[in-house]
């Protein structure tokens, strides 16, 4: 997980530079949720890579509507490192190191929370700090839906109940191959 | 870098072959195979002018999931592999991927030579201080008093490998450390690795989440080397010997000429090359 | 025209300048228009221990040494005493020694040979500079007829580098130990045809061997230096360059082989050489070039084993290894000339079989092959190349579904090259299904088991296989260097109206039942030849083929060569029921 707050150093000054903010986030939200859903498959645990396939599918959705957003546009075209997340990495796009083999369904949602909260926390620090006008709104807007999905994973939650201790226990030990 | 080619822009994922990893969830493995499509989706490198070369070990399955071309080998013996490649097809990026143990017991005779040889290539070494593929032995990187390995329940006593002090006196030419827990800065420093000459070597602490999920705790303890990478290779070997094995970037940019012996005809006839037999 | 020769066997220790004497001398003689051969045979010492040339000239081409040696020179002749049993003599064989070169060995009054002394030290100490191997190379081309120009004319190509007072004081010497050399002895230098008009050439089993390779089209070689394959490689070395290719001194074996993996799944054509020691360190990855269909070609140059054994010595103790030393059901060829000129052909030809299968091939020469000098005929050229079987491809684009490892029905399936858009795979020794992915399925295994199976069974590999020469219900089976003598010791037999059939076998694997139950066809009795203390060969027979009732075996281990004569020998003994 992003354990640090997006602060301090991010300053965007255009919208385009948002969006493609925006649009890196949303890929790397693509691509970390459809390695889970895979990782969760190669490991028989079919529902929570139905899941993560589902989130997978939303991210992807999201690319779309920042694609649109984005139509008539020049976006600049930065590497992954480019991108001046405070934690380096970006906010939907880390924590693999969270996912475990016997993860149920309310961990893999409260690691996607995660992610989206993060989100919030970058976008709302972008309309907090930027000068830009446009990028201030669109900022804003970004935040609304970003708690939006926040809300969505929140009820999603609620048909789960959080796990007892002891959840990750293996009775067999671990394979040679 | 040129974005601008006749061929189409290929995205990290574009980088990877579809085939799903078998490492556990969690495993730092997978950050690293996310770097690695990163940095050469930075460079855009064609996949089919790529070679992934491999030995044995949980890292070493890394060929198998990118849409380069790869080779999996025999356990130690990815450098000689990729050696052999390279030296044969000069015109292809390739970059070794494997473990600890293949890399410094099992390939250790390779490693110190194919430091020495300074090919031009790239060796990505994902160190988790333990042979997960086996159930957690001790590998030659683990810490003397680690007590879980079964074949060293006591812990091994021995002093664990300085692959990268070994790597600099060996004669690698491009040195740096990174953290699977930050993927995009490993993706810069892997990009870095393959663009400069001869043979670079980028050691990744990459945690075994099944045998040393101990190791989860190094993304809060690695942090950036506090100096710029050097090219004093004395300069280096202090830095490197002094550090305790967490402080990421690259270390080393050494500047020794790669071996790449040209592969140019000189004779028309093979015929020729008989002549020395006439009597 | 029948067969005349001349054995003669130059000894010395310490510097004495033997082997450099016996390339001059077989030089000269090639020069003279004859055949001939030159075995190098040396102590452990790599400086100054004893040394000697075994050297036979004929009017013929020939591929193994006589029965024994009827000129001897001991520039050194305590040194003589280590050869004794590499050195037959006959009571009309003369060994010319020094009297004041060290004592004679003990074993050297056993010798049924004429002694006769020649103070070649002395010699050399009246001319400047003089070293007792030119008065002793004076000597022996006095005493077998050569000229003294002729002598002259190979010490100007041959010492020149080293200047001109040199290449005097060698004149003068050769002149002063050809003057001495006129009334030695009687000799009677059997009559050699001046053979002029074929092309002929010198060369080492190493050096055909490495020919091979590079007609073959080898274009990169990885190896370790290791006795006695390493002239393979500095031969190599020299030439590859200028081919466009380039040889890699490894750090390793393992390192060896591994590169040639690599470089050949990157489209070069590639071999390493070894000997017993580096094949065993070789084979895990012989084995990876088996799973993963890498085509490399191993040469292994076999010397003494186990172990480091008698590493400068021949032996043909590596057939078990190299037929069976792979882990896992791994098909793979396995091939050894049994000639000199046979050294080019039969590398050649693997190079093309690991090209075309797509599979590894070990080569079994030997040291007596590798570092034997012969003065022979010009090995003819072959036309096939190395080919491999690429993907079709369209618009530079390997075609969609490429399938690395698909079923077909030849089993080879196409390679492609990394460069290749499109043909993107990953090589695997672990088991892998059709597109190469990892797999643990026991179809996938089966599947691919039999398709690396399939492969090397079904080939055409024509009448190379093996060679099957004269006829009879007698015959002799054998392989490798061991077939010299055999041929020599069944044309004598033919002379003699005795007509007896060899089986020559060039392809040890995979085998070839049906082409071996017709060579065998009519065979009532078989004398199995092999220089094998386990009688490997005779094993290996046993278990691919179905022998005849009557079926003997001549085994011993190396490094004592077999002789024309005892193979003839156990062959009129056939009757008499004293065979093994």
């Amino acid at each position: 997980m992003n354990d640090k707050p997006p602060g301090g150093k991010i300053d965007i000054r255009s919208s385009e530079e948002l969006l493609a903010y925006a649009l890196a986030m949303e890929i790397e939200a693509v691509d970390r949720f459809t390695d889970l859903a895979d990782q969760m498959e190669i490991h028989n645990n079919q529902e929570v890579a139905d899941l993560f396939r589902k989130l997978a599918e939303i991210e992807g959705k999201h690319v779309e509507n920042v694609n649109q957003a984005s139509q008539g546009k020049q976006l600049p075209t930065l590497l992954a490192w480019e991108f001046d997340w405070a934690s380096g990495e970006s906010p939907e796009g880390g924590s693999l190191e969270d996912a475990h083999y016997l993860m149920q369904p309310w961990h893999a949602i409260e690691l996607a929370m995660q992610g989206e909260r993060h989100a919030v926390a970058f976008f709302r620090h972008v309309a907090d700090t930027s000068s830009d006008k446009p990028v201030v709104q669109m900022a804003l807007e970004l935040v609304a839906e970003e708690e939006e999905h926040v809300a969505l994973l929140e009820t999603w939650q609620q048909r789960f109940p959080r796990p007892d201790d002891g959840w990750d226990d293996d009775p067999d030990p671990p394979a040679i191959l | 870098m040129n974005r601008n080619t006749a061929c189409p822009h290929i995205e990290p994922r574009g980088y990877k072959s579809g085939v799903k990893p078998v490492w556990c969830p969690g495993c730092g493995d997978f950050g690293v195979l996310g770097s690695i499509t990163k940095a050469l989706s930075g460079l855009q490198i064609r996949p089919e002018s790529t070679a992934i070369i491999s030995g044995i070990g949980c890292s070493s399955r890394m060929p198998t999931y990118l849409s380069t071309y790869g080779f999996h080998g025999v356990h130690g013996r990815a450098l000689s592999l990729a050696t052999g490649l390279k030296v044969a097809r000069p015109d292809l990026t390739v970059i070794a991927t494997g473990g600890d143990g293949d890399g410094f017991s099992i390939g250790g005779n390779h490693f110190l030579h194919t430091c020495r040889r300074n090919t031009n290539m790239t060796y990505i070494v994902l160190d988790n201080q333990v042979y997960g593929m086996t159930k957690g032995q001790a590998s030659p990187t683990t810490e003397p008093n680690w007590e879980k390995g079964k074949l060293t329940p006591s812990g091994t006593g021995i002093n664990p490998f300085q692959p990268l002090v070994v790597g600099l006196a060996s004669g690698a030419n491009f040195i740096a450390r990174c953290s699977s827990s930050d993927s995009n800065g490993t993706a810069r420093t892997i990009m870095e690795a393959i663009r400069h000459p001869g043979f670079s070597m980028v050691q990744v602490l990459s945690p075994c989440v099944t045998f040393r999920p101990e190791q989860r705790e190094w993304k809060k303890l690695v942090q950036p080397a506090p100096v710029e990478a050097t090219s004093d290779a004395a300069q280096a070997a202090r830095r490197l010997l002094t550090d305790k094995g967490l402080f990421t970037g690259i270390l080393f940019r050494g500047s020794r000429p790669p071996y790449q012996p040209e592969l140019k005809s000189s004779i028309e006839n093979i015929a020729e090359l008989e002549e020395e037999f006439c009597l | 025209m029948s067969r005349q020769s001349l054995s003669i066997a130059l000894t010395g220790s310490g510097g004495s300048g033997v082997m450099t004497m016996g390339n001059m001398l077989l030089e000269a003689v090639a020069k003279a228009g004859w055949y001939g051969i030159m075995t190098r045979s040396a102590g452990p010492q790599i400086r100054g221990g004893e040394a000697a040339a075994l050297i036979r000239v004929s009017n013929m081409p020939i591929e193994s040494h006589d029965d024994s040696f009827d000129l001897v020179l001991a520039i050194d002749p305590a040194s003589m005493g280590r050869f004794v049993a590499e050195i037959p003599l006959r009571p009309d064989s003369f060994v010319i020694s020094d009297p004041q070169g060290g004592r004679r060995s003990s074993s050297l009054p056993e010798s049924p040979a004429k002694v006769i002394d020649l103070p070649m030290k002395e010699l050399a100490k009246s001319v400047k500079g003089g070293r007792p191997n030119m008065i002793a190379l004076g000597a022996i081309a006095s005493v077998i007829g050569l000229s003294e120009t002729s002598i002259f004319a190979i010490l100007k190509t041959m010492l020149e580098s080293k200047g001109a007072d040199a290449l005097g004081a060698s004149r003068t010497c050769v002149q002063a130990g050809f003057a001495a050399g006129a009334d030695l002895l009687e000799f009677n230098t059997p009559q050699m045809q001046q053979d002029t008009d074929t092309q002929r050439w010198g060369i080492t089993g190493n050096e055909a061997a490495g020919l091979g390779a590079v007609r073959g089209g080898v274009r990169f070689v990885a190896a370790y230096p290791i006795t006695p394959a390493t002239e393979v490689l500095e031969w190599m070395a020299g030439v590859l360059p200028s081919v466009g290719g380039v040889l890699v001194q490894a750090e390793d074996e393992l390192a060896s082989i591994n590169q040639i993996i690599g470089a050949s799944f990157g489209g070069l054509p590639s071999l390493t050489a070894t000997s017993g020691p580096g094949l065993a360190l070789m084979t895990e990855s012989i084995g990876l070039a088996v799973c993963s269909e890498v085509p490399v070609v191993v040469l292994d140059v076999m010397r003494c084993g186990p172990s480091t054994g008698i590493a400068t010595k021949t032996e043909q103790s590596d057939l078990n290894i190299a037929l069976n030393g792979l882990h896992g059901d791994a098909p793979h060829l396995v091939l050894a000339p049994s000639s000199i000129t046979d050294c080019v052909f039969t590398t050649q030809w693997a190079v093309h079989l690991a090209e075309s299968l797509q599979a590894p091939a070990i080569v079994l020469s030997d040291q007596s092959l590798g570092q034997t000098r012969a003065i022979m005929n010009r090995p003819a050229d072959i036309t096939f190349m190395a080919r491999r079987s690429v993907p079709a491809q369209s618009a530079g684009y390997v075609e969609e579904n490429y399938t690395r490892y698909a079923i077909g029905d030849s089993g080879v399936s196409p390679m492609a090259i990394p460069g290749q858009p499109g043909g993107q795979y990953t090589a695997d020794g672990l088991e892998h299904s059709q597109s190469g992915a990892p797999s643990s399925l026991p179809e996938d295994h089966l599947a691919q088991l039999d398709k690396r199976q399939h492969k090397i069974s079904q080939f055409n590999y024509g009448e190379h296989w093996a060679d099957i020469e004269g006829s009879g219900e007698l015959a002799v089976i054998s392989w490798g260097s061991t077939c010299g003598p055999i041929r020599e010791a069944l044309a004598r037999m033919r002379d003699q109206g005795q007509e007896i059939r060899l089986i020559a076998i060039r392809l040890l694997a995979p085998e070839r039942p049906s082409e071996m139950a017709a060579a065998l066809v009519g065979v009532k009795r078989l004398l199995v030849v092999e220089q094998s203390h386990s009688r490997q060969f005779h094993r290996y027979l046993r278990a691919a083929y179905d022998l005849p009732d009557e079926t003997r075996v001549l085994n011993r281990p190396g490094p004592l060569p077999f002789r024309p004569a005892e193979i003839m020998a156990r062959l009129d003994d056939w009757g008499e029921g004293t065979g093994s």
